[in-house]
């Protein structure tokens, strides 16, 4: 309950945002694991924190859970302290850590009905356990389950009680192809029923594909964050590439071309364009191929992705 | 307000189950954990029962006058006080924190208070089970106890809160595999040196008087006190399991971390 300054419109509680990170530094002895991090989640949404092993994002995750006290900065998370309002935030978020979290022995069945039975209103058991595949797991030890099983019990566990906020560290890392459109497929319908959501990674296809917003960090700092459309669109250009015979005169091909288009020969007989790269510009070069007599090979236009924003913004890849 | 207000799965109902239900769950699962574990069970039933019937029926230690019976059982329950409450109590707890149970847990809506309350439940509840056993087995092998119950209860109490202490001092400080290694060599030195089945006198007054203030010790004299000698309230050993209690638990409070 803090008191607005005079002349602010009083906010409903409902208004802020689901995170709010200021300025957090979280220092481990000599290293500096987050260094001035601002993220701000608004609700509802479905934010990636995306980024390499080591960049911060377990620890900024674990801060806004209370599990770590900052050096430095504000965490607000659902308008509350995660330290000093631990218990009242507690039953309102879910947590689905990087790996553990259970006990050895315990069924996978056993452990989720146990956390269903920690909150008021917990999610149908038996739903949860058909829709994450963990129906065959039912009296297996924890310890004897895949890997893959494993993060799914974990992913049930952190949203069984009906929370309105999630945290997902790395939830499909390992994971196979089926079992981790599985995955996306819930956290999108968490999203749809109105969860906010906040999930880290360093896939940068699943942050493409999933998140309304995109952080991404880099050596405990926030060096870009967006949708992922806005985030493609800044940054370099896009690209079309096509195959011909080799050297194609091309200064007739740029005089055809919008000003800010560029063309080069990359290695005999592969050409890209570079430039805003939209339906009239392809016209244009397939119309100049046909009256050069060029059957263009292999035309593709490559979109921008998120790894080449990464890359371009930290010079590293995001997979190291 | 119309569409939003269509339920889905998931749709955001947060809320903390009641305290004592939440409290009820955790002990009842930390039980069930206890008493699955194999190595554990071993612990807590196997060595504690094969203790009673070897040394009550053949002749190895020489227990003093009486029945030999008599003196076994008391030590025989402290026993089996040491190995549920410090032993078994130290290793569990010690995996579970690194296997991050405790710190998933931290983030529940469970409090760390009502989790050490559900592991206290969880220890009393195999006590009894382990008394029940070791005393029906005691009386079949003829023991005759004496004595007080309520003072039985309160050294058993003690006793608890004092190997508790210390073994959650140890499951919070040290690394998993050492509590494993430390926690059963524990158990194993204070079984021969904490007057279980070897009898203190046996050992020379030096050692004896050192040996007389280990918890262990202090249960099992002053249940021997009072099951066998009949003796009203044995002050000194609940004096020194107080303290014992005091200093185990003020530590673990102190220095416990939870990953």
């Amino acid at each position: 309950m803090r008191s607005s300054f005079p002349g602010d419109t009083p906010r409903t509680p409902g208004r802020e945002p689901a995170v709010e990170v200021r300025g957090l530094v979280k220092r481990y002895g000599a290293k500096t694991a987050v260094d001035g991090l601002d993220l701000s989640v608004a609700r509802g949404s479905l934010t990636a924190v995306l980024g390499p092993n080591g960049a911060g994002k377990t620890t900024t995750v674990e801060t806004c859970e209370g599990y770590r006290r900052p050096d430095a900065g504000t965490v607000r998370v659902l308008g509350l302290d995660p330290l000093a309002d631990s218990a009242a935030l507690r039953p309102r978020i879910g947590v689905m850590l990087q790996s553990g979290g259970v006990y050895p022995g315990a069924h996978a069945e056993e452990m989720l009905r146990h956390t269903a039975t920690l909150h008021a209103h917990p999610v149908d058991v038996d739903t949860l356990i058909e829709r994450l595949g963990l129906g065959t797991c039912g009296r297996t030890a924890y310890r004897r389950l895949s890997g893959g099983q494993q993060q799914r019990l974990a992913l049930a566990m952190a949203v069984v009680g009906r929370p309105e906020l999630v945290f997902l560290d790395e939830p499909t890392a390992g994971l196979d192809p089926q079992a981790r459109h599985a995955t996306w497929d819930l956290v999108r319908e968490l999203r749809a029923d109105g969860v906010t959501v906040v999930l880290t990674t360093h896939y940068m296809d699943e942050a493409e594909a999933l998140a309304d917003d995109v952080a991404i960090i880099d050596s405990g700092r926030v060096v870009a964050q967006g949708s992922p459309e806005e985030l493609c669109r800044g940054g370099a250009e896009n690209t079309l590439r096509f195959g011909g015979r080799p050297g194609l005169d091309l200064v007739s091909l740029l005089k055809a071309l919008p000003a800010d288009s560029a063309a080069v020969e990359l290695t005999p007989g592969t050409y890209r364009v570079t430039g805003k790269i939209d339906p009239q510009l392809l016209a244009t070069v397939t119309t100049w191929c046909a009256q050069h007599g060029v059957m263009p090979d292999r035309i593709a236009v490559e979109r921008h992705t998120l790894e080449d924003v990464f890359l371009e913004l930290t010079g590293k890849e995001l997979r190291a | 307000m119309s569409a939003d207000t269509k339920a889905g799965t998931f749709t955001p109902r947060p809320g903390a189950a009641p305290l004592s239900r939440m409290i009820r769950a955790q002990a009842a699962l930390e039980t069930r954990m206890l008493l699955r574990n194999g190595e554990q069970l071993l612990l807590t039933v196997v060595i504690p029962t094969l203790l009673l019937v070897l040394f009550s029926s053949v002749d190895i230690v020489d227990t003093g006058e009486g029945e030999a019976v008599d003196f076994l059982a008391p030590g025989v329950l402290a026993l089996a006080v040491l190995s549920t409450a410090f032993t078994g109590q130290a290793i569990a707890t010690g995996f579970e924190r690194r296997y991050g149970v405790l710190k998933r847990l931290g983030a529940s809506p469970l409090p760390r208070w009502g989790l050490m309350a559900a592991k206290t439940c969880a220890v009393l509840v195999t006590e009894v089970l382990q008394i029940v056993l070791l005393t029906a087995i005691a009386f079949a092998l003829g023991w005759s106890p004496h004595g007080n119950p309520f003072a039985v209860l309160l050294l058993l109490v003690l006793g608890t809160a004092a190997f508790s202490g210390l073994g959650l001092l140890m499951a919070g400080t040290l690394k998993a595999e050492v509590t494993l290694a430390a926690a059963n060599l524990v158990f194993l030195l204070l079984l021969v040196g904490g007057g279980v089945i070897v009898p203190l006198e046996k050992f020379p007054d030096a050692a004896r008087a050192v040996l007389e203030l280990l918890p262990v010790s202090a249960l099992s004299g002053g249940l021997r006190d009072v099951l066998r000698d009949g003796a009203a309230m044995p002050w000194a050993d609940l004096g020194i399991l107080a303290g014992w209690s005091a200093l185990g638990l003020g530590a673990a409070a102190r220095f416990f971390r939870w990953e």
